[in-house]
């Protein structure tokens, strides 16, 4: 086994235990944007695609690196887009449009903006 | 390894950082959006990174560039396109769409690298020939895997399991000749070889997800994803790059850890569930209800005097509220109640939905805080002091013949709904989950069912509680 190798699977062994212990503590009702956030991450690929279009002088090569980039580019933007895009909905108040008139105008509104409160 | 290459791997470790530092503040939905930030700059960084090197290499020839420039923003529009388009109960097919493409890159990466070394003077090295195997193998599965999941979750694909003749025959066929290819190519380079383990690959990934029926989608993708994971960090091993390698242990922990919540949610292990099973009619064993059913209907005007005087509302929604598309209706129900100062919960199953933590995104998107969205742990010790659980949509995680060994839902966590005061079923009629089996909760005497679309129910229950109440 070569000393590359070794850090190789070092690295992967380590990084599948922090995962372990970083997403075990998520809770439930982020599960589906978790998903979502290492969907984009695994996106990662991109580079992957990149680095062997990189070396490509071949048609062969040049199709694999299409296809490879174009996938990976639609995983890691549309991740990332709908990450966010769901995240943003997730608010600690309901917002001021929810209210009925009942409550007096203004009462607590300048906290209820669109943002996740914290 | 030059000094160059060297910074560069360090530059790729600051990317994966983030990610870890990304998905740390995903732990509450106060920090969740920042987490996706820093794990996006993380992405940005690894990209520019890698054009770094690309153009400091300067081995890309002028068709390379475009080919990779026209890919790469071809493919950024249409995952744009789609991540602004889809409907938050179309959510699922997006994330495996998503697990497909990146599965299939990560395959397509070693496929490439093969074909490159194998042309390099030495060929292809012994461990690398294990990666590029490893990688190929489990990213066309889950290539293939995910298309069929996404068109069964789309409605394309019959969501019932399918069940081929001589399905297994073929799987084991598949099985043999993967392996078999795969050992030939430890001692001899071959290319064919490789595309005959990829061929493989992608049939099993279709016989593979295939049988297994619409109620399992949570813990198919669920698993898909970790195969996705796992597909990306065997491309990092082959094109020796830490940034893949650590970014997809990451994805594969969150996919297994989230695999083994869903499986134990519905108590099926992973195997049960591969291999076909609810809805095949072989589990579904009839329940202790006896032929002369009494249920109890209600209507909207008694409801919402139930709803209205209660000091403390449950709603338990399950997938028929999001197919039924009531969830803005529910959460203006809740709203109106909350006016009146009764207490409004909703109780979340852990397979509510289609995938892992579903129901919390759909009712996050009509405005539900999520403060009062509670999780099956911390919502059951609740239940008896509630006065009304309003049930819409869910049945099998309702069921408490789950208590009960010997049908097909035993063992089962479920929520302790028969434990409240009053229960009302919102239902479109009495037909069963997708276990089979009848519901013990509807003939619970304290139960009153109220058969109607959901979302038609919520809105004649809100009108009623509104009229009531001025």
């Amino acid at each position: 086994m070569s000393t590359a190798l070794v850090t190789d699977l070092t690295i992967f062994v380590l990084a599948l235990l922090v995962g372990i212990e970083v997403i075990g503590k998520v809770p439930a009702t982020l599960h589906t944007p978790l998903m979502s956030a290492a969907n984009s991450i695994h996106g990662i690929v991109l580079v992957g695609a990149l680095l062997i279009g990189a070396t490509a002088h071949t048609a062969v090569g040049y199709i694999l690196a299409f296809v490879a980039a174009f996938f990976a580019a639609a995983n890691v933007v549309g991740g990332y887009v709908v990450t966010g895009r769901m995240l943003k909905m997730f608010r600690r108040k309901a917002p001021v449009q929810a209210a009925e008139p009942k409550v007096p105008v203004g009462a607590g509104a300048e906290h209820q903006s669109r943002e996740v409160g914290r | 390894m030059n000094t160059f290459t060297t910074n560069m791997q360090l530059v790729y470790v600051l990317a994966a950082a983030c990610f870890v530092v990304g998905l740390h503040l995903m732990n509450s939905p106060a920090t969740a959006r920042r987490g996706n930030q820093v794990s996006t700059a993380g992405m940005i960084i690894a990209v520019l990174a890698t054009l770094v090197l690309m153009i400091h290499e300067g081995t890309v020839t002028a068709v390379g560039w475009t080919v990779l420039i026209v890919g790469t923003l071809l493919g950024s529009a249409v995952g744009l396109w789609s991540a602004r388009t889809v409907q938050m109960t179309a959510m699922p097919q997006l994330v495996s769409m998503f697990n497909a493409v990146g599965g299939g890159a990560a395959a397509l990466v070693a496929v490439y690298g093969y074909i490159h070394d194998e042309s390099a003077a030495g060929g292809v090295l012994g461990s690398t020939t294990v990666f590029t195997v490893l990688d190929v193998l489990i990213g066309s599965v889950t290539f293939t895997g995910s298309l069929i999941a996404a068109g069964k979750l789309q409605g394309i694909i019959t969501g019932s399991p399918v069940m081929i003749k001589g399905g297994r025959l073929i799987t084991a066929a598949l099985v043999v000749v993967g392996i078999g290819s795969a050992a030939f190519m430890l001692t001899t380079a071959s290319l064919p070889a490789l595309l005959l383990v990829v061929l493989a690959s992608l049939a099993f990934g279709v016989l593979m997800v295939l049988p297994i029926g619409g109620a399992d989608m949570p813990v198919v993708i669920s698993l898909l994803n970790a195969f996705t994971g796992t597909a990306v960090a065997m491309a990092g091993f082959v094109i020796n790059n830490w940034a893949l390698i650590i970014a997809g242990a990451l994805v594969g922990a969150s996919g297994g850890i989230l695999t083994k919540l869903m499986a134990d949610a519905m108590n099926r292990s992973l195997g049960n569930i591969m291999l076909g099973g609810f809805g095949t009619g072989d589990t579904a064993i009839a329940a202790a209800v006896s032929g002369d059913v009494q249920v109890r209907t209600i209507a909207a005007d008694d409801a919402a005097i139930q709803l209205a005087y209660a000091s403390k509302v449950i709603i338990v929604p399950g997938y028929g509220l999001a197919a039924a598309q009531a969830q803005h209706g529910v959460a203006e129900l809740a709203a109106v109640l909350e006016q009146r100062g009764v207490e409004v919960s909703y109780a979340i199953h852990p397979v509510a939905g289609r995938m892992p933590g579903h129901m919390n995104v759909l009712l996050a998107e009509a405005n539900v805080p999520y403060p009062q969205l509670k999780e099956m742990d911390e919502i059951n010790p609740e239940f008896p002091r509630a006065d009304v659980a309003l049930v819409i949509g869910a049945n099998d995680v309702t069921n408490p013949a789950a208590r009960r060994p010997g049908n097909a839902v035993s063992g089962m966590p479920i929520l302790d709904v028969d434990q409240a005061q009053s229960i009302i079923v919102v239902k479109r009629s009495m037909g069963t989950g997708y276990a089979g089996i009848d519901n013990e909760l509807y003939t619970n005497p304290k139960t009153s069912m109220y058969f109607a679309d959901a979302k038609k129910a919520v809105a004649e229950m809100t009108a009623a509680v509104k009229t009531l109440v001025g």
